[in-house]
């Protein structure tokens, strides 16, 4: 099978595509947010997001957990919040 | 915790990858040595010091999963612990990303200082990747250092440039002005060193480099093909199966330990012609 892939040596290696499909989806995500190469509102988000919660339940700053995942078809932005007082069972809301 | 013998987890060690010029691999080899020593049990964090061109994240393969940023931990935006980013091959790895957006004067003194002291308090090796050049971002990354390698390419300018910035080690850093205070110890990690065009004297040689620089010799690590398929996937080369550049780090990492490792300088296995037939994915 190699004897023959000699022939057409051409093609892209594997990681070589993988290398483009990273490049990608990660310049399609930093084009998109017109100029400024990243996103910068996710300090200001996770501000207001425990401030909302400050006015019910006391958490600290450290009691937030933000997780982002990037991809192609669709990202994800995880926010794990720590509630002081919940049973140990349930102790993380989403 | 697999140490060598006779060597103990230092609490917290600063090693700046630097070298002036661009280009010559301080990413690959901050990537590399950060996940040689986490391979070995070593709690280890890298942090990108380039504000406005990062690249550590494509290199480390955690692009996708960028937060909140070294610069965000310097202006109070965000918890350092939530800036880290876990290395999801090894778990005694972790990443600080730097910021896209920012300007390099975000990266002030004190921001640095407080961070690297907390992180401190959490790791046993810091690597600080460098940005090119000698102004404000390649300062800050080497001014609270303990120690340097600097990554130099067996040619004129690249060696030029290691000299500059083994002056700037000397003089500029926190250890320098500190009197009393042991100086930055640097070492040379020689990086695309090509034994054929040593051989056919198209290349400086390996003592030619030191006997310019006269600092002591951390590695060298052989031009490879290996280099790039990592990076094209995101992995430093050290976890990306076997190649004579990973041995070469491997070896450099043991050194930075204080191991003791035979100088050995592995070049990329020539193809046979059996290989050149039946042809192997590299």
């Amino acid at each position: 099978m190699s004897l023959f892939s000699f022939a057409r040596r051409k093609r892209p290696t594997p990681s070589a595509q993988t290398a483009k499909d990273r490049l990608q989806i990660l310049l399609a995500h930093e084009r998109g947010t017109g100029g400024s190469p990243e996103a910068d509102y996710l300090p200001m988000l996770q501000r207001d997001i425990v401030a909302a919660i400050r006015k019910h339940v006391p958490i600290g700053d450290e009691d937030v957990e933000v997780r982002m995942e990037r991809g192609d078809q669709m990202s994800s932005l995880e926010i794990n919040i720590e509630l002081p007082g919940a049973p140990p069972s349930g102790a993380k809301g989403r | 915790m697999t140490t060598e013998s006779g060597t103990k987890p230092p609490l917290g060690r600063v090693i700046v990858v630097t070298s002036g010029k661009g280009g010559v691999g301080k990413t690959t080899s901050s990537a590399a040595i950060s996940a040689g020593l986490a391979k070995q049990g070593f709690r280890t964090v890298v942090i990108d010091f380039d504000v406005g061109l990062r690249n550590l994240d494509m290199t480390m393969g955690c692009e996708r999963r960028v937060v909140f940023d070294f610069i965000n931990v310097i202006q109070g935006d965000a918890k350092l612990k939530q800036a880290l980013i876990k290395d999801k091959r090894l778990d005694t790895l972790s990443i600080l990303p730097t910021s896209q957006t920012r300007d390099k004067d975000a990266l002030t003194r004190e921001g640095v200082e407080k961070v690297l002291t907390e992180l401190k308090t959490e790791f046993d090796y810091i690597i600080c990747d460098s940005p090119a050049g000698i102004e404000h971002g390649a300062q800050m990354a080497m001014h609270f250092a303990d120690e340097a390698v600097v990554v130099t390419n067996p040619e004129v300018s690249s060696v030029r440039d290691s000299d500059r910035i083994l002056g700037l080690l000397g003089s500029q850093t926190h250890r320098a002005a500190t009197d009393g205070a042991e100086p930055v110890k640097a070492q040379v990690l020689i990086t695309r060193y090509d034994q054929e065009r040593v051989e056919r004297g198209e290349m400086m040689t390996v003592e030619d480099v030191l006997e310019i620089l006269a600092v002591p010799l951390l590695g060298v690590v052989p031009e490879s093909k290996a280099v790039l398929k990592a990076s094209n996937v995101g992995t430093p080369v050290v976890l990306d199966g076997p190649s004579a550049a990973a041995q070469a780090y491997e070896d450099a990492v043991s050194r930075l330990i204080g191991g003791s490792v035979e100088m050995r300088i592995a070049s990329e296995p020539r193809p046979g012609l059996l290989q050149r037939l039946f042809g192997r994915a590299s």
